[in-house]
């Protein structure tokens, strides 16, 4: 009756709802890395992107060339790709602490494009196809659509980790240490706390969301050099419509807009890559610290 | 007072004790130096290739305007610069316009979009500013992707050159070569005289503090937003130019890496210098030129300076020029 | 003393022979194509490889050609196509442009390579626009392009009760050019087009768009893209079920390179239209194998052919005129039968569409193939005066 009324199938709104929820798990964890390392860093991670993407190509090449699957890329990349982002964050970016915000920005982005570079003359632009691991594969029909298994795997481990990150930060002691450096890291080293060791910690933990998020997507789309460049950039319209200020709000307006994304695909599919910057637009004139950020 | 602003103003404070005579002297020896390499070097090299550097040399003239000078750093002009080229190609080829006519449409749509996202965007600061643009930047991408007169993927193909001024023919490539010199250059005298002028101090003030010009009665946000609306209006310009010698309005013009690409040129050649964001042009499209060859080298050793300059080279090739000679370039 | 002269004289004429056949022709090639992107593996170095064999089967050195090969990426951009080309001509000398895949990038080269008068042998572009309403005097379209696609493969599926149609197409030239064609044949042979979305090129995530078109209904989920897009579509297609669901697939443009990719177990049953497989005959086998050897194991795809057989006929027209002067060379082109092992023997219209026979193929299960490459059975011989769009139906200003 209602569906009648709106002109679209239940199959048609459910099946685009959830792929929105799909999206969403992938913004959401981005955004969550983005806000994490914002927060006690103060920098924008534009190589986010490019640690995303390899995630995904971690665990193709963990496959291709070791023949370990999918279960152990799931842990095993995320912990390399954070490695790699303690040894950029200790080697290049604690350079920049001193300097204005933007050369964070400038040198991550050039970060972005080398990594992006390399792969792409490794393996050319073409997708790698990785598939989906076998205990995964098939879906259920729910009747009024089907859902793949992999595709509800994939939105139960990002709530799984995007609420238990949301947990650690704001309710243990060592989240505690983390948002009071981030509000005076002076004062936190002088009460003998480790920052330089805590920020360098941080990076790799918001590098591994990201590449975590790269293992999950590598089944879904194809792995390929460019597959968190355009991606990222929807990430910053995300973050800047959530506002820095809160993880919860990182997660929430992650969620939001992927639904958000996927209802406008079913009412009017040709504005669904535009939406998510119009509400930017719409946000900036209403609210311009963000939805849920503190005013800077 | 942040790093950027630093660097710029070491600069900037002995352009000005100068500047207040006119153009000094050796501002003009170099300018007339640039110009008669300009006029001999359509007789040796491509002149294609040397319309390329010209575009682009005011492309991140116009940047620079608004990073090296107005401490705003966009990461989408690709927008300006986009857009004006797809305007200015559907006025030649569909409206039927005179080149003269359709480089000036795309140059007003540029200043219209600078206005509608320039107004938004210096809501936010620092960071914010800079993913705030680059986010409008992705929304034009996404409109010149979808919208019916772009063409897609496909962009605006065959664009007529036409006859300047329905008199001259500019279908050839050396005729076209002096015509655009002549737009390159007014444009880059113009930035100048910006720069110089009282505005062009008033921005300089703010950058510096902008709570201390708020005090003296300034309204920083019109400074701003009129500082944000040039430099996205010269974008255009120099794109919509573009969109002539090549005949072609494609993506590759609205696409965040052509953001990338000028704030890389500007950073090169040297933010907050006068001949800095040229040399940058002409480093980074001759670098293109003959790395084009090698794939995906390109994007690596750009992403190389990138970190380089970050880390090392701050103030740039003409910066550090600029610091050896004592004298501001 | 007359011995001397006549001795002289024979020298002479020895020497004026010699001459001639030293006083090379030179011509310098240029190959454009996709060598990183999705189109690379059915494009890419293959086509610089089909084209050096070319070279080498006339015997250009021997016959008193010099032919110098270049090659560059055009990474599916029409700027970056368009670039190239132009310094390529204004700047390398280069004489003939071969391949270009992606309609928008050869549509691109088609402008400058008119109004330069250099001569252009499409293969891997398959827009029908080229010898249609964008068609030029100096351009050849050799292998296939979207009519004989819709012609083949979009008339077979009609016939066997295919008659409701919903388009995922790639949203450029190309893609557009395939729908229009596709939807012609299905409306013609009393089918119905009910709904088309149009995907970004190229494209990641096919899900949604997939998913719109199991909303529509039709039984057919026509594929008009290529390459990567159309691999990615199909393996998501069988992640959501869409198959099983009842509906069909037809994959307007597949190569040989993307049932590999695929596998057997996707690709089977799948019915495709070519204009080349490796297994027809002798000819064509002893071709794929030495392509195989010089490449990196893959076989030809039609493209990869198309690229060996144009050049093979532009430098037998090269030696006939005995310059490079494309308004002769291409005049001698069209005029002179084409006969080369790959196509056999065919023509080139006014319009520069060569015609040849093209196939109608259906992927065999992985049963009935016998090992890697062993993909196609042959269901039609679709003979080459029905294969291709009628001259008079394409507007090509040339005919008129």
């Amino acid at each position: 009756m209602l569906f009648d009324l709106l002109g679209v199938t239940p199959q048609a709104l459910f099946s685009q709802l959830l792929l929105g929820l799909i999206n969403g798990s992938f913004y959401a964890m981005l955004s969550l890395g983005l806000a994490i390392i914002f927060g006690l860093l103060n920098i924008i991670n534009f190589t986010h992107g490019a640690q995303y993407m390899l995630g995904a190509f971690g665990s193709w090449m963990l496959l291709h060339y070791t023949g370990l699957n999918y279960w152990y890329a799931l842990f095993l990349v995320p912990i390399a790709v954070g490695f790699t982002g303690v040894i950029l964050e200790r080697l290049l970016i604690s350079r920049l602490y001193h300097l204005d915000h933007l050369y964070g920005l400038l040198l991550t982005f050039g970060l972005a494009l080398i990594i992006q570079g390399l792969l792409r003359n490794e393996y050319g632009i073409s997708g790698k196809p990785y598939a989906i691991p076998e205990q995964l594969r098939g879906g259920q029909n729910l009747g009024f659509m089907f859902l793949p298994n992999y595709r509800a795997w994939v939105i139960a481990v990002s709530i799984v980790v995007c609420f238990g990150t949301w947990y650690m930060i704001e309710r243990t002691r060592l989240g505690a240490y983390l948002r009071a450096a981030t509000e005076n890291p002076t004062l936190v080293n002088a009460f003998g706390i480790n920052v330089p060791l805590m920020i360098t910690a941080t990076y790799g933990f918001g590098v591994a969301l990201a590449a975590l998020a790269g293992v999950l997507a590598a089944p879904i789309y194809s792995v390929h050099p460019n597959m968190g460049a355009d991606l990222i950039i929807v990430v910053f319209a995300v973050v800047v419509i959530g506002g820095m200020g809160s993880i919860l709000g990182a997660i929430l307006t992650g969620f939001g807009l992927g639904l958000v994304e996927g209802l406008t695909r079913v009412f009017y599919p040709e504005a669904s890559a535009v939406v998510i910057f119009v509400i930017m637009a719409i946000v900036l004139l209403v609210k311009p610290a963000g939805l849920f950020g503190r005013t800077v | 007072m942040t790093d950027i602003e630093k660097t710029a103003d070491g600069v900037a404070d002995l352009q000005i004790t100068q500047s207040a005579h006119g153009m000094p002297h050796h501002h003009r020896m170099i300018f007339l130096a640039l110009l008669v390499v300009a006029l001999i070097a359509p007789f040796t090299l491509y002149p294609v290739f040397l319309m390329k550097v010209l575009c682009f040399a005011l492309f991140a003239c116009a940047f620079n305007l608004l990073l090296g000078f107005g401490g705003l750093l966009s990461f989408g002009h690709a927008a300006y610069f986009g857009a004006a080229s797809y305007v200015s190609a559907h006025a030649a080829k569909v409206w039927g316009l005179t080149p003269e006519l359709a480089i000036l449409t795309g140059t007003l749509a540029a200043a219209v979009l600078g206005v509608v996202f320039g107004s938004l965007a210096i809501r936010r600061q620092g960071i914010y500013f800079a993913m705030v643009t680059l986010a409008f930047a992705q929304m034009i991408y996404f409109f010149s992707l979808q919208a019916p007169f772009t063409g897609g993927e496909d962009g605006i193909q065959a664009v007529p050159r036409g006859r300047l001024f329905g008199l001259i023919d500019l279908r050839s490539d050396f005729t076209l070569y002096f015509v655009v010199l002549a737009i390159t250059f007014a444009g880059i005298l113009f930035i100048y005289r910006i720069i110089h002028s009282p505005f062009g101090q008033v921005l300089k003030a703010i950058r510096e503090n902008e709570p201390r010009a708020v005090s003296l009665g300034y309204r920083t946000t019109q400074y701003k937003l009129a500082v944000f609306v040039l430099s996205a209006t010269l974008s255009g310009l120099a794109g919509a130019t573009k969109a002539l010698v090549f005949q072609i309005a494609t993506l590759t013009d609205v696409h965040w890496s052509m953001s990338g690409e000028v704030v890389l040129m500007t950073l090169i050649g040297g933010m907050g210098t006068v001949f800095g964001p040229i040399a940058g042009a002409v480093v980074i499209v001759t670098a293109q030129n003959y790395l084009a060859g090698f794939g995906a080298w390109v994007t690596i050793i750009q992403g190389a300076i990138f970190v380089t300059c970050v880390l090392l080279f701050r103030q740039g090739i003409v910066g550090v020029l600029a610091r050896l000679l004592r004298k501001p370039l | 003393m007359r011995k001397t002269t006549t001795t002289a004289a024979i020298a002479l004429l020895a020497g004026l022979a010699a001459g001639a056949a030293t006083a090379e022709i030179s011509v310098k090639i240029g190959v454009l194509n996709d060598r990183s992107g999705l189109y690379a593996d059915l494009t890419g170095e293959g086509s610089v490889i089909a084209t050096r064999m070319a070279i080498e089967d006339f015997g250009a050195a021997e016959r008193g050609i010099s032919v110098e090969v270049v090659s560059a990426d055009h990474q599916n951009r029409p700027d970056v196509a368009s670039t190239v080309t132009r310094q390529w001509i204004d700047v390398d000398g280069v004489d003939v442009i071969v391949d270009v895949p992606t309609s928008s990038a050869a549509l691109a080269v088609n402008d400058i390579v008119r109004e330069r008068q250099k001569i252009f042998l499409v293969s891997g572009a398959a827009t029908s626009d080229l010898t249609g309403p964008a068609c030029s005097p100096y351009t050849v379209h050799w292998t296939y392009d979207t009519w004989s696609l819709a012609n083949g493969t979009g008339r077979a599926m009609v016939e066997v009760g295919g008659d409701t149609w919903f388009f995922l197409t790639a949203d450029y030239a190309f893609g557009h050019a395939l729908e229009r064609d596709t939807s012609a044949v299905v409306e013609e042979t009393g089918g119905q087009v009910l709904g088309v979305v149009r995907h970004p090129f190229p494209g990641q995530d096919f899900s949604s768009f997939l998913l719109q078109a199991q909303a529509s209904g039709a039984k057919v989920i026509g594929l008009a893209n290529a390459g990567g897009d159309t691999v990615n579509s199909i393996m998501q297609a069988a992640e959501f079920g869409i198959v099983q669901a009842g509906q069909s697939l037809a994959g307007l443009l597949v190569f040989i390179t993307d049932v590999d990719a695929l596998g057997l177990d996707d690709a089977q049953g799948l019915v495709l239209t070519e204009a080349f497989y490796w297994d027809l005959n002798d000819d064509t086998r002893a071709f794929s194998q030495r392509f195989a050897e010089l490449g990196n194991g893959n076989m030809p795809t039609m493209i990869h052919a198309g690229v060996y057989a144009s050049v093979l006929h532009y430098l037998k027209a090269v030696e006939a005129v005995g310059s490079a002067d494309s308004d002769a060379v291409m005049a001698m082109m069209k005029e002179m039968e084409t006969d080369d092992p790959l196509f056999g023997q065919g023509v080139i219209r006014t319009d520069g569409r060569k015609v040849h026979d093209m196939y109608l193929f259906r992927v065999k299960s992985p049963d009935e193939s016998t090992g890697r490459w062993d993909y196609y059975e042959l269901l039609n011989t679709i003979p080459a005066e029905v294969a291709f769009r009628p001259i008079e139906d394409g507007n090509c200003p040339l005919v008129q």
